[in-house]
């Protein structure tokens, strides 16, 4: 009796902490980790749960006949909403008594091996045509959409392979907003595109943190405020480091 | 003209969708939400309103959309709204201000980039104040 007990609180407490932490690194809101640990551990039956959720570690903890606390780190963080949305439907699906914890854990588990919800070379098309349509947007000649195109997606294609080389932060961004200025001052040199600033800025667009900015606003309203500042932090820094790129180019070749 | 902006803003948007993994059945509708913000930006800001008056409104019916398509569809609602708001994102005003600096103009860069701050804040306050709508709009249900 007191073992199965045990593996209860265990059991809940791996689960609550999976579950928050895929939703954690996958870029969703403080408060949708806290949200959905505690729907889960109720619907397991700990109502009397607590959680310190930042974005570099979660502690879970459940109190009762025996008590337990746990600790998970979070060191890598990247954008995969589809992920968070199954997370999300999952605690859905326990809370309303669909699926045991059993079941649930090994589901989490596969929802955290997957891999993105679209392939790389997407991805990229993706971050080229955007960047395309967004000069359009900014009044650009469509004379300009293709080398506009070009740049934003090989500028992300840059920042994807070196975010998976080298782990230092904000460096990937500060290359890859380089390589954009450099492009786009090439195309304007050999007569290719016309307008040098509109090109630099519409391809520049994919590596901008708005999700970042998005979650940093929501977490500081909701009262998250370690989370809100250093979310607000790294969406600052990464803003830097585009704009340190870029600028290092104009000032060196321009 | 129009047409233009509004199909650039669509495809622009769901691409944004796609960058963000957001999942599949969701992607029409994150371009859809970005078209109608950044319409109603133009729409504006043609008017002669103010650009951060504009982008207030705008961040505003982007995040009242969101949240609508969320209930909807049951799912988070930055699945949603992130990909709204990155046209009004100020892009163009940064790169201005960062510009100027490179050239020594500091006074014109600080006046940008003020500009760009502001910018930024009303984004912040348009997603702000969608959600207390949302919130009243609840505990007045209940």
């Amino acid at each position: 009796m007191t073992q199965s007990m045990a593996t209860d609180y265990y059991m809940t407490a791996e689960l609550c902490l999976l579950a928050g932490k895929i939703i954690m690194q996958n870029g969703g809101e403080t408060y949708r980790v806290e949200d959905t640990m505690k729907r889960i551990a109720e619907a397991c039956g700990f109502p009397d749960s607590q959680c310190f959720v930042t974005p570099t570690g979660i502690i879970f903890a459940i109190s009762g006949a025996n008590p337990i606390t746990r600790l998970v780190g979070i060191s890598a963080r990247s954008t995969d909403l589809n992920k968070v949305t199954l997370v999300n439907e999952l605690s859905r699906r326990i809370s309303e008594g669909e699926w045991s914890a059993a079941e649930a854990l090994v589901r989490l588990k596969e929802i955290e091996r997957a891999r993105g919800a679209y392939p790389g070379w997407l991805q990229v098309a993706s971050a080229a045509i955007a960047s395309g349509c967004f000069l359009i947007m900014f009044r650009g000649g469509w004379n300009d959409f293709g080398p506009a195109l070009l740049a934003g997606g090989i500028g992300f294609a840059l920042l994807i392979s070196l975010q998976r080389l080298v782990p230092i932060r904000f460096f990937a961004e500060f290359l890859a907003s380089m390589m954009i200025g450099s492009l786009s001052i090439l195309f304007v040199r050999t007569g290719i595109g016309q307008e040098l600033d509109l090109m630099i800025i519409s391809s520049v667009m994919p590596l901008v943190p708005g999700l970042l900015i998005t979650n940093a606003v929501r977490d500081l309203m909701a009262g998250h405020l370690v989370s809100g500042l250093s979310k607000g932090a790294e969406a600052m820094l990464t803003a830097s480091a585009i704009g340190a790129g870029i600028a290092v180019t104009l000032s060196v070749l321009n | 003209m129009i047409i233009e902006q509004l199909a650039a803003s669509f495809v622009a948007s769901a691409a944004f969708g796609l960058i963000f993994n957001v999942p599949k059945r969701a992607i029409v509708q994150c371009g859809l939400i970005g078209m109608l913000g950044w319409a109603l930006y133009v729409v504006l800001t043609e008017q002669g309103v103010n650009s951060t008056i504009a982008t207030l409104l705008a961040a505003g019916s982007v995040a009242v959309l969101s949240q609508v398509m969320a209930k909807m569809f049951r799912m988070p609602i930055i699945v949603f709204s992130v990909s709204g708001i990155i046209p009004l994102v100020p892009g163009g005003t940064a790169y201005d201000a960062m510009r100027h600096a490179v050239e020594n103009q500091y006074d014109i860069a600080m006046q940008l980039g003020t500009k760009a701050f502001m910018i930024s804040g009303a984004i912040a306050l348009g997603l702000v104040l969608s959600e207390v709508i949302n919130q009243a709009i609840r505990k007045v249900r209940v």
